[in-house]
């Protein structure tokens, strides 16, 4: 029982780097721009975070500084793709090199060093609640900030007019455009906004979750957010519950190792790997639905006037 | 004012072909000598150390060659897979998964004498890597899961095996508990190029060189290339024509797990000599930059493949001779792909000046 509420409360936490990056990457595939440099904006942006943290003792500058790391790296990225009209999965992968030995580079003088946790910000008189109060109300402020936003955007998409925007980018660029949309300039905004959450959700990784600074700590959550925006046929409440099932996942495979069931440790660190592909598989099988979600221009690079 | 702005070309430009990796590297050096002065480094000494101490010895020369072999390999067995836009970002998994199994064979007889062993290990590589591949093949032909990502995931499952073994049922009882295997019999090792020498390049190079002219002949005269390229380039039209997509994506990623399972044993066979927690640089990462650069051309490939090759032997010394960072070359990787995909534009695309007129765009 303690276990269970145990994860049940961690999950929010594991989950909010996960569901961060995949938000973003929500928003820049809506536009029809698929940027596969999560994982190296995260790990930049982690690594700047944890030296800001560890520097100024700021959790705000961090962020800000994180965000802004790994919105330069989108630029680069954006350049390639909408400037340079370069093939959208390949430009993904350069950024994301450049963004993983960036962060090797500059968290070298980091390596191993630890931050004190930050105390948890607890709703008062709420998580006195028992069980409940305690998984609900006892998290940290970015944990809720991060809920707010999914809610907030899932509106914005569905219902405001800057989200038809960006949806009819990302359905048909070519009507966009004669619609008088300004494609490139849309797609721009939504790469950067992807770039910002993969910021955060890097910053929230190295100095909040586990405020321990090591090369490759974010050990392929930046990719398990772009297969959680596939998990939820690009609908944020979907991606949302997704995020928090595979931030529950995380926390049980660490609880599940302290238990000592003679389990090899290698077989739970694997477990998140092999559930995205199950996962992955289990939802891409349905081809209709993943048609009938998916932005229809997705991958494809468009050039105005053509 | 004055603003330029890019004109699709008639017909993709030749010319810019061979200017492209040229111009692709110029910007990489001068990017790389930049951060070199930003991170407080004699941007000289680490430049020479870079690019041409690696060519002032023969044992860096020898090194070049060790490298040169993985790069080239896996490259060429994922430029098949690119040109036909199959994603396969999971080399570096297939080589871990063929050297575990080829490795099984001298860990089981570490004693034996059998000429046979190292023509065993390359067939079990080769298959292995391939089959590690084909996991992706099938969960996308069949599931429509998206090649990356499972491919990705691969990579980290085949890690936590490799660590998983060599820490338990195949570490070596007399290796002073380091995670390791037993070492291998000379049987099990390619031959070193030249004999009782220090130096450990060996005869994978001359392998991995007549593949890749293998791979220009397929690519070039071969009607199953052609299908390959044109499910790439135009997926509607090799629908139309009846090639398959499906075809293409087992094709690309059982080329491409085999190559890479192949280059796993080169490692094991080569420079390592048994298992170890790490068996690649991540070459498996650094071959996707190198069949980029070398323009999905397999002789393209070879020549970007012994550049790559020249980075990493260069990192070793600049980290030594010109204090610089281990984690340099990464960038310089990530450097490298952006600039190359950047001027690459200069094929298709025209740079035109528009003076005076406000533009369309």
């Amino acid at each position: 029982m303690d276990m269970i509420v145990f994860i049940l409360t961690g999950a929010f936490a594991t989950a909010t780097p996960l569901l961060l990056a995949a938000l973003g990457e929500l928003v820049t595939e809506k536009s029809g721009v698929i940027n596969l440099s999560v994982e190296g904006m995260m790990a930049l942006a982690a690594a700047m975070g944890f030296a800001t943290v560890y520097t100024t003792g700021s959790y705000l500058l961090a962020f800000a500084v994180a965000a802004g790391l790994a919105m330069l790296l989108s630029i680069v990225f954006a350049a390639l793709v909408l400037i340079f009209s370069a093939n959208q999965v390949a430009s993904g992968l350069a950024a994301g090199i450049l963004g993983l030995g960036l962060s090797a580079l500059l968290g070298r003088e980091y390596e191993s060093f630890t931050l004190q946790a930050p105390s948890g910000l607890s709703v008062p008189n709420l998580s006195n609640i028992p069980v409940l109060g305690s998984i609900l109300f006892e998290q940290d402020i970015v944990v809720y900030l991060t809920v707010t936003t999914g809610l907030c955007l899932m509106w914005i998409i569905q219902h405001s007019r800057a989200g038809l925007i960006l949806r009819v980018v990302g359905e048909d660029p070519h009507i966009a455009h004669n619609l008088g949309f300004n494609v490139l300039r849309v797609r721009f905004l939504a790469i950067l906004f992807g770039g910002f959450m993969a910021g955060l959700a890097g910053a929230y990784a190295s100095t909040i979750l586990t405020p321990i600074w090591s090369q490759g700590m974010i050990l392929g959550r930046g990719w398990i957010a772009l297969a959680l925006v596939v998990f939820g046929t690009w609908r944020v409440l979907r991606v949302m519950i997704g995020a928090y099932l595979f931030g529950a996942l995380l926390l049980a495979d660490l609880a599940v190792q302290t238990l000592n069931l003679g389990i090899p440790s290698q077989v739970m660190t694997s477990m998140p790997y092999v559930m995205t592909i199950i996962v992955l598989a289990i939802v891409s099988r349905n081809a209709l639905r993943i048609k009938l979600n998916a932005p229809v221009s997705l991958g494809q690079s468009y050039r105005p006037g053509q | 004012m004055i603003r330029y702005e890019f004109v699709p070309r008639a017909q993709p430009s030749t010319g810019a072909l061979v200017i492209v990796p040229i111009l692709t590297v110029a910007l990489s050096i001068l990017c790389g000598t930049a951060l070199f002065y930003i991170l407080d480094k004699p941007a000289g000494v680490a430049f020479y150390a870079f690019f041409i101490e690696p060519f002032l010895s023969n044992y860096t020369l020898s090194e070049i060659a060790i490298k040169a072999a993985p790069l080239i390999l896996i490259a060429q067995g994922l430029a098949i897979g690119f040109r036909a836009r199959v994603w396969n970002i999971g080399a570096e998994g297939q080589l871990t998964i063929g050297a575990i199994c080829a490795g099984l064979i001298p860990i089981t007889w570490p004693q034996s004498d059998n000429v046979l062993m190292l023509p065993a290990m390359i067939l079990v590589g080769a298959l292995t890597g391939m089959v590690w591949a084909a996991i992706a093949a099938a969960l996308r032909t069949a599931f429509n899961a998206s090649e990356i990502i499972v491919t990705l995931m691969l990579n980290a499952i085949a890690a936590q095996i490799l660590v998983y073994l060599i820490n338990g049922p195949l570490k070596d009882p007399r290796g002073f508990s380091f995670p390791q295997s037993v070492p291998f019999p000379d049987v099990a090792l390619y031959p070193l190029l030249i004999e009782d020498s220090f130096l450990r390049a060996n005869v994978s190079i001359y392998i991995v060189l007549a593949l890749s002219l293998l791979a220009w002949i397929y690519v070039r005269h071969s009607f199953s290339g052609f299908r390959l390229l044109v499910s790439g380039l135009a997926p509607a039209a090799a629908h139309y024509a009846g090639f398959s997509s499906n075809r293409a994506v087992w094709i690309s990623l059982l080329v491409g797990g085999a190559a890479a399972g192949l280059a796993g044993v080169g490692e094991i066979s080569g420079p390592i000599g048994k298992l170890q927690p790490i068996l690649s640089p991540a070459y498996g990462f650094a071959a996707i930059i190198v069949a980029f650069l070398g323009g999905l051309n397999p002789i393209g490939i070879v020549v970007a493949g012994f550049f790559m090759a020249v980075i990493y032997v260069g990192a070793d010394g600049a980290v030594l001779s010109a204090g610089l960072p281990a984690s340099a070359p990464i960038v310089f990787q990530g450097l490298i792909l952006v600039f190359y995909l950047a001027s690459h534009t200069l094929v298709n695309f025209e740079l035109r000046r528009i003076g005076g007129t406000k533009g369309t765009a």
